[in-house]
């Protein structure tokens, strides 16, 4: 495998021996920034189109396909419309709430978006408790819709944000619990030495049926975090125009919008990271040829292309099931995921005592 | 007991349900797309149906006739006034009565409703309507059409 800290060592290397340390950190940081929030719009532009052309395939319709080749162009058009939209300004909304409640949400991706490893070497932040982290900031985005409902001074916001938050917490403990059940298993918090712990196989093979569920379940809980359907209650067109967003328009509107696809995104890049390996290649313990074929595909190719598959499978839930009502909504978390969960753990943890996994 | 029964029954019973709509929308996934992509496959895949009412014509044989009597029942089952038939006498060649004949058959595509009534009424079958529907045109002069040809004369019957 390819180690990309070469080149990132190389170029601190550099930096540091023609610059004082202050100014070479500085740019250093500087750069990252720049690379994140790039990688941030470009993957959210490649998103949409992509989600655009899965749902139309799924709808026996084409989707996109005027502007550019297969319509490749289309985000980046709507993009455009986007950035030169007025930005409206709303009477008797709380003002300062209002216009922060974007920056929440954005803000919060961002710093999940950090935090994931893109490659071999590539990776920004590698806390020890690397998926405590992703975990507690992605949920950070839910006070910015909750500000949005309640700064905008509407009751379909205000329900929708409601709707959000109620959502949020309850099935934030289902994704918890679901990669805590990981954690039990690699013995790690720190997202670089549980995609090493996957070098021979990756968990969800090694933990066998308790990771097959908690991955399962991981997907149901990510995905209703991402308030995308068939859980889409909070942004629900038919019952709260458009929920928390309704007030908002033009750039704003647009972060919101890159908040739905990058949290999509991030949950998908957690589940390919925990369970799927990461940017590790699929090895099997014993084929010594096989493996070394598999490394030749560079890592960066192997976590999008897990990415994508989850996705993939993301958008083939929701262009499959129609939407839940809020008390089915909890009916399944409560009733359902949360005990299966928990015996799930327990699952785990004699699973791991006894040494039962591969 | 009972109850933990129901329980997990239900968890299973819901899984194969929605593995039932997985089924179904993966399948559609990979069926044809029926957009049509009108433009580019105007001279290719389109398909327009032969009963479409895009436009009234009056069909002419090789030898440039056509069926039309000039009896004007098209033009008075019209409701809006779009079909004007206007005749001439003719005086017969072997000196008998003088024949009516169609002169000019004035159709105006902008006032057309495609109801089909002068089809349906025509004794003659002489009109129908085509399938075509690009119509549009920058004046509306233009859709102002005389469907019979220039030196056209109707078919004569077989009288044996």
């Amino acid at each position: 495998m390819f180690d990309f800290s070469i080149w990132t060592n190389w170029i601190d290397q550099f930096l540091r021996t023609n610059l004082p340390e202050f100014w070479a950190l500085a740019i250093e940081f500087v750069v990252v920034g720049v690379i994140i929030l790039a990688l941030y719009c470009i993957i959210a532009l490649a998103l949409i189109y992509f989600e655009r052309k899965i749902c139309a395939f799924f709808q026996c319709r084409l989707g996109p396909n005027r502007v550019g080749p297969y319509g490749i162009f289309q985000s980046v058009a709507d993009m455009l419309k986007m950035l030169i939209k007025e930005i409206i300004p709303i009477n008797h909304t709380d003002k300062f709430l209002f216009y922060l409640a974007p920056f929440f949400v954005l803000i919060a991706s961002i710093l999940a978006f950090g935090a994931i490893p893109w490659g071999n070497g590539l990776q920004i932040l590698d806390f020890n408790i690397g998926i405590f982290y992703i975990l507690s900031v992605s949920s950070l985005g839910v006070i910015g819709i909750l500000l949005a409902g309640w700064a905008s001074n509407n009751k379909y916001s205000m329900i929708g944000a409601m709707r959000s938050g109620a959502q949020l917490i309850s099935y934030e403990l289902s994704a918890g619990l679901a990669l805590m059940t990981i954690v039990v298993l690699s013995g790690s918090m720190q997202l670089s030495t549980m995609i090493e712990g996957q070098k021979d196989c990756w968990y969800l093979f090694q933990g066998h049926i308790p990771a097959v569920i908690a991955f399962i379940i991981y997907l149901i809980a990510g995905h209703a975090e991402t308030n995308r359907g068939p859980f889409d209650l909070p942004e629900a067109e038919s019952e709260l125009a458009a929920g928390y967003h309704t007030e908002y328009s033009g750039l704003q509107f647009g972060f919101f919008y890159l908040a739905e696809y990058l949290n999509m995104f991030i949950i998908a890049s957690i589940a390919a990271t925990v369970f799927l390996g990461g940017w590790m290649p699929f090895h099997v313990t014993g084929l010594d040829g096989f493996n070394a074929v598999m490394d030749y595909i560079p890592s960066v190719i192997w976590f999008f292309g897990k990415v994508v598959f989850l996705m993939m499978l993301s958008l083939w839930v929701r262009w499959t099931f129609p939407r839940l009502r809020i008390d089915h909504l909890l009916d399944l978390e409560w009733k359902y995921l949360l005990p299966i969960n928990m015996v799930n753990l327990l699952v785990m943890v004699i699973v791991v005592i006894y040494g039962w996994y591969f | 007991m009972k109850s933990v029964y129901n329980y997990i029954i239900s968890i299973f019973k819901a899984v194969y349900s929605l593995a039932q709509g997985f089924e179904i929308t993966f399948k559609e996934f990979f069926t044809k797309k029926i957009t049509e992509q009108y433009p580019e496959n105007r001279k290719t895949t389109l398909v327009t149906f032969d009963r479409f009412r895009g436009e009234l014509v009056m069909p002419h044989d090789e030898n440039n006739e056509h069926a039309c009597t000039a009896c004007g029942i098209c033009m008075m089952n019209c409701p809006n006034g779009t079909i004007k038939v206007v005749s001439k006498m003719v005086e017969a060649e072997d000196g008998g009565k003088p024949k009516k004949v169609l002169d000019k058959y004035y159709y105006d595509l902008g006032k057309c409703t495609f109801c089909n009534l002068c089809v349906l009424n025509c004794p003659s079958k002489a009109i129908h309507f085509q399938n075509t529907f690009e119509n549009s045109v920058f004046t509306r002069s233009k859709l102002q059409e005389t469907l019979n040809k220039e030196g056209s004369k109707m078919r004569e019957k077989n009288k044996e």
